[in-house]
């Protein structure tokens, strides 16, 4: 016993075991598998950031030819250093496991999954040759393109192809911008899109925007937050959840969801009514201003007002004499982070606040931009087939009838393909778009795809719509290519931010403008020679020649001097003044129908949007999915969020699992009850349900966009849906 | 060259501006090769170095408020360095700096033991249970200036430490070439990858000792009673605990500063030193 006890102490004396768990713990530290990162120069190359309309600049770390980090661009006129949690995470998709390694082919069928890589001579060549043959056929107009983006020179490129090929079908996708744009025209008579003097303004009063959710440059909006905080002036958010836009205003007034432009003319109605709008303004530059005056003041006094809003009426009061006191106020729309257009109704109603208070082309307030360059190439020339393919008319009817305003439709494009409306598709090109994840009703995105027979796609990615592609032609992601970004979020000046390469290509991908031109060249005259230029680089360099220097230089050029149009010059419409009360506003708040029946859809279900879930053509990067709350997403299942009195009539309580019906779809969720919304209401977070991608992202959660179908706006005949009626029950 | 006084890093919060949007979380993955697995909704093993945490004043709609509130490591000075994870590490894998007031954390030296995780009030560290795995390529965007960590160690927020070291080399280098006059660092040489990033302008990062920088203007740090803000909007989590931590928050609303200490109901008031 005694030797036990002696040995015991003995060893526990000695330095054996102290050793023994230091070697151990170095020998179970030392394994091959943890990497160590190579050491090297470290230099920053500048570039603009593309993965949502922001438009900030960055400056990317490398280590030899490694790109380590990357970082906002110091002075940078949108961001000025700082940089949003998606622009952080670009690396994990430069370098991620599901970027398009090549050009491929998928040999079993859509969706099987077989794919079959092929070199770009000759995917190029099969491409070339579908379109040959279908131009020979005299059906120039069967060849469809869908872009994401609507601005810069590759949206420009696509149309002038598909105009030389011989087709009017260029779809872009939809956003708030294209609302605000056509409110711009409608109203002033403009073509220009909307900028926020954010830089002056004192009194930001959001109808439901995203201000810190997303919406505009993010960046930009978190600083104009911050400044006001330091004193400046207060940010105000109208909505019916508390987001954390609500939760940073200096005020949340909880409205009731969809009656955003009644709330808009109640405000008015006080404002009207106790003289508080900019006289001068008014009377000199108001068009319609008697017939306005005449609506606001007969239908919209703050008790009918509190009536439809849920807004109390003294609010309404104090929060219309407080916004007609500021100096400098601005007054915004468009949900979330505006990636769907909205209510015309609303956007009018909500400028036409605007204008009350003089905040059109003023100081602090909403600013009419124009295009920054106008691309120096001639009119591409049309033989025959292609004028006659032109005339076929856009499958989605935009720019025709009631929507001439409007540009593209791309709702109305998927549905008329899927009802065979119009004339058939015989080939599509998807350029950096994911419309099979993130349109609504992506059923019917799929159903249209099933009736082209030949679908590209142009993705950099594996996303759902180039797994339903039968070619993939990748494009560089934005850290390997140069391109432009124009006009971004809601800047106030001529803008343009350069894309440039700031890693060698890691795989075998081309830029879709390298592509097009080589596409456009191997089909031969009349097509070929719309496209002079040697490469893509060559044709940006030329689109910009003046500001060039500046591009390459900063990495950005803007028009410094530029100051919007003075009231006396700045409306061109019939009148010469703004117009309040454009078709559309007319008969006043026009509530928006939302789909699904009341007495069998009893909630009302609204997505929403968070700066950690990117929601569109990017699918969420593993480092923003780690930074979800467990209230968000746990393990694969979604929480949507319920008022506790809702979920209490509903016998659900904090993590039950429950079934959410629309009309559309139905999907298993689990339930966290949230007293920040409002009863009645059910919120969903956007941005999940990926079926394609990796294990960091696929399967988690279920798609909002599922539950969802767009509802057509009466003036620009885009999307509108802000929710839809849904049913939540126990599972 | 004369003796450098001693510096203490510390950071300022405004939890009024912070948007709780995340990009200090992924600003700090990204820089400190802080990895990720394909579930990281279990918030026990998910590492996050800095995390955002939701405050919610209790009330009902619409009177309810949310608040976000960023959590790095607090770098306790406790009382002359005893921070509570340091008294307690048998393996002298985290130290206490004196000359920066950063607690540090040296992986090869850490055996995995978790005291230091038990000890530490604010959770600010987290063990490895797994290696780390990257999908295939993508461990080419690491950063050979932070070491990766293997399992069976505990790791934490280094205030960005490895920035300091290079701040310093490059100070050091351009003071011989005669480029510089000093090798004392401006405020804005060495910020941490959080503040950096920061979009709302909301994280502030300095000395605590220069009265010079922004973060000594606004905590106000009261040295006769352990650091202790004079800002009267500004706060320490768990103050009474005594860990003297170097993270300041800033909330103009009550309901906030209020959390920053968890009494239980019924508890008496903040004992003041």
């Amino acid at each position: 016993m005694s030797f036990i006890i002696g040995g015991a102490a003995g060893t526990a004396l000695s330095p054996l075991p102290w050793k023994l768990t230091d070697d151990l713990s170095i020998w179970t530290q030392m394994w091959p598998w943890t990497p160590v990162p190579p050491d090297g120069e470290i230099s920053y190359d500048g570039s603009t950031c593309t993965l949502c309309p922001g438009g900030c600049g960055i400056q990317v770390r490398k280590v030899d030819r490694r790109a380590v980090k990357i970082e906002g661009t110091p002075g940078h006129p949108i961001n000025d250093g700082g940089i949003c949690i998606l622009g952080l995470s670009g690396l994990q998709l430069l370098y991620g496991p599901t970027r398009v390694k090549g050009p491929m082919k998928q040999t079993g069928g859509r969706g099987s999954g077989r794919w079959v890589p092929v070199s770009w001579e000759e995917a190029l060549e099969e491409v070339a040759g579908r379109l040959a043959e279908i131009r020979d056929q005299g059906r120039p107009e069967s060849l469809a393109v869908f872009s994401g983006n609507r601005r810069g020179t590759i949206p420009a490129m696509l149309t002038r192809f598909l105009t030389a090929y011989g087709s009017p079908n260029i779809v872009t996708g939809a956003s708030l911008a294209d609302s605000y744009e056509l409110a711009l025209h409608r109203m002033q008579g403009v073509q220009a899109s909307a900028g926020l003097d954010l830089d002056q303004t004192d009194f930001l009063l959001s109808f439901g925007s995203g201000v810190l959710d997303g919406w505009g440059s993010p960046v930009r909006m978190f600083r104009t937050n911050s400044a006001l905080k330091d004193g400046r002036g207060r940010l105000v958010q109208l909505e019916p959840r508390l987001s954390n836009t609500a939760a940073k205003a200096d005020q949340w007034i909880s409205i009731n969801p969809g009656t955003e432009a009644a709330l808009a003319l109640g405000l008015a109605h006080v404002i009207v009514l106790e003289k508080r709008y900019r006289a001068q303004f008014v009377n000199e530059f108001g068009g319609g201003f008697d017939a306005f005056k005449q609506m606001v003041m007969s239908g919209y006094a703050p008790e009918t007002v509190a009536q439809i809003t849920g807004v109390d009426a003294k609010t309404i009061v104090t929060l219309a004499r407080d916004f007609s006191k500021a100096s400098m106020p601005a007054a915004v729309c468009g949900r979330g982070a505006g990636d769907t257009p909205g209510s015309m109704n609303e956007v009018f109603a909500v400028h036409a606040l605007n204008a009350l208070v003089g905040a059109v082309n003023s100081a602090g307030g909403v600013w009419a931009v124009p295009e920054p360059v106008e691309y120096p190439w001639p009119e591409p020339e049309m033989d025959e087939t292609a004028a006659r393919g032109m005339q076929a008319g856009r499958l989605d009817g935009a720019g025709q009838g009631r929507y001439t305003a409007t540009s593209s439709r791309p709702e109305q494009f998927f549905e008329a393909i899927r009802d065979g409306e119009g004339y058939p598709l015989e080939a599509l090109f998807v350029v950096e778009a994911n419309p099979c994840y993130s349109q609504r009703d992506p059923e019917t995105v799929n159903a249209a795809l099933a009736k082209i027979p030949y679908v590209v796609s142009f993705s950099s990615f594996l996303d759902e719509t180039a797994r339903n592609a039968d070619l993939i032609l990748p494009n560089h992601v934005y850290l390997e290519r140069y391109e432009d970004v124009v006009n971004p979020g809601v800047f106030n000046r001529p803008f343009v931010g350069l894309v440039q390469p700031v890693v060698d290509p890691q795989f075998n991908t081309r830029n879709v403008g390298d592509v097009i031109i080589e596409l456009a060249q191997g089909l031969g005259e009349p097509v070929g020679g719309a496209f002079p230029w040697d490469s893509y680089e060559d044709c940006l360099e030329q689109a910009y020649e003046e500001q060039w220097d500046a591009l390459t230089g900063d990495g950005f050029w803007m028009d410094e001097d530029f100051t919007p149009a003075g009231w006396p010059e700045a409306f061109e419409t019939a009148s010469g003044k703004f117009e309040f009360l454009p078709e559309g506003l007319e008969g006043g708040y026009a509530p928006l129908e939302i789909e699904g029946a009341s007495g069998e859809y009893p909630l009302v279900l609204v997505p929403y949007d968070s700066m950690r879930v990117s929601t569109g053509y990017i699918g969420n990067p593993p480092f923003m999915t780690k930074t979800v709350s467990d209230t968000v997403l746990k393990g694969d299942a979604l929480l949507v969020e319920v008022n506790p009195k809702t979920a209490a009539q509903l016998g659900l309580s904090e993590g039950s699992r429950a079934v959410l019906t629309t009309a559309k779809d139905s999907v298993d969720v689990r339930v966290h009850l949230y007293e920040g919304l409002m009863p009645g209401l059910v919120a969903m977070a956007k941005g999940f349900g990926h079926t394609a991608y990796d294990k960091y992202l696929a399967g988690k959660g279920s798609n909002v966009n599922r539950l969802i179908g767009p509802v057509q706006d009466p003036v620009s005949g885009l999307d509108a849906a802000w929710g839809v009626r849904a049913k939540l029950t126990r599972a | 060259m004369k003796q450098e006084r001693p510096k203490k890093f510390g950071m300022v919060i405004d939890l009024d501006k912070c948007t709780g949007c995340g990009a200090c979380m992924v600003a700090c993955m990204s820089e400190n090769n802080v990895p990720f697995k394909p579930d990281e909704t279990d918030k026990l093993t998910s590492i996050t170095w800095m995390r955002v945490y939701e405050l919610n004043n209790g009330k009902p709609f619409p009177e309810t408020d949310v608040c976000y509130l960023p959590r790095p490591c607090q770098q306790c000075e406790g009382h002359h360095g005893h921070s509570p994870c340091v008294s307690v590490c048998p393996a002298t894998a985290t130290d206490y700096g004196m000359e920066t007031g950063i607690v540090s954390q040296i992986y090869t030296r850490c055996f995995g033991c978790r005291y230091c995780m038990a000890a530490c009030p604010y959770h600010v560290r987290y063990f490895n249970w797994w290696d780390p795995v990257w999908p295939d390529g993508m461990e080419k965007y690491l950063n050979p200036n932070v070491s990766v960590r293997m399992r069976g160690v505990v790791e934490k927020c280094s205030f960005c430490y490895h920035r300091y070291q290079s701040a310093k080399d490059r100070a050091t280098y351009e003071y011989a070439e005669g480029d510089r006059d000093s090798l004392e660092l401006g405020e804005d040489e060495y910020q941490t990858a959080c503040t950096q990033a920061c979009p709302a302008g909301a994280i502030i990062f300095g000395d605590l000792n220069n009265p010079d920088h922004r973060v000594h203007q606004i905590a106000q740090p009261d040295e006769k009673h352990g650091g202790r803000p004079k800002n009267p909007h500004a706060f320490r989590l768990l103050e009474r605990l005594g860990t003297n931590p170097k993270v300041y928050y800033l909330s103009n609303r009550d309901w906030v500063r209020r959390q920053g200490d968890n009494t239980l109901a019924g508890e008496g008031k903040l004992k003041r030193h």
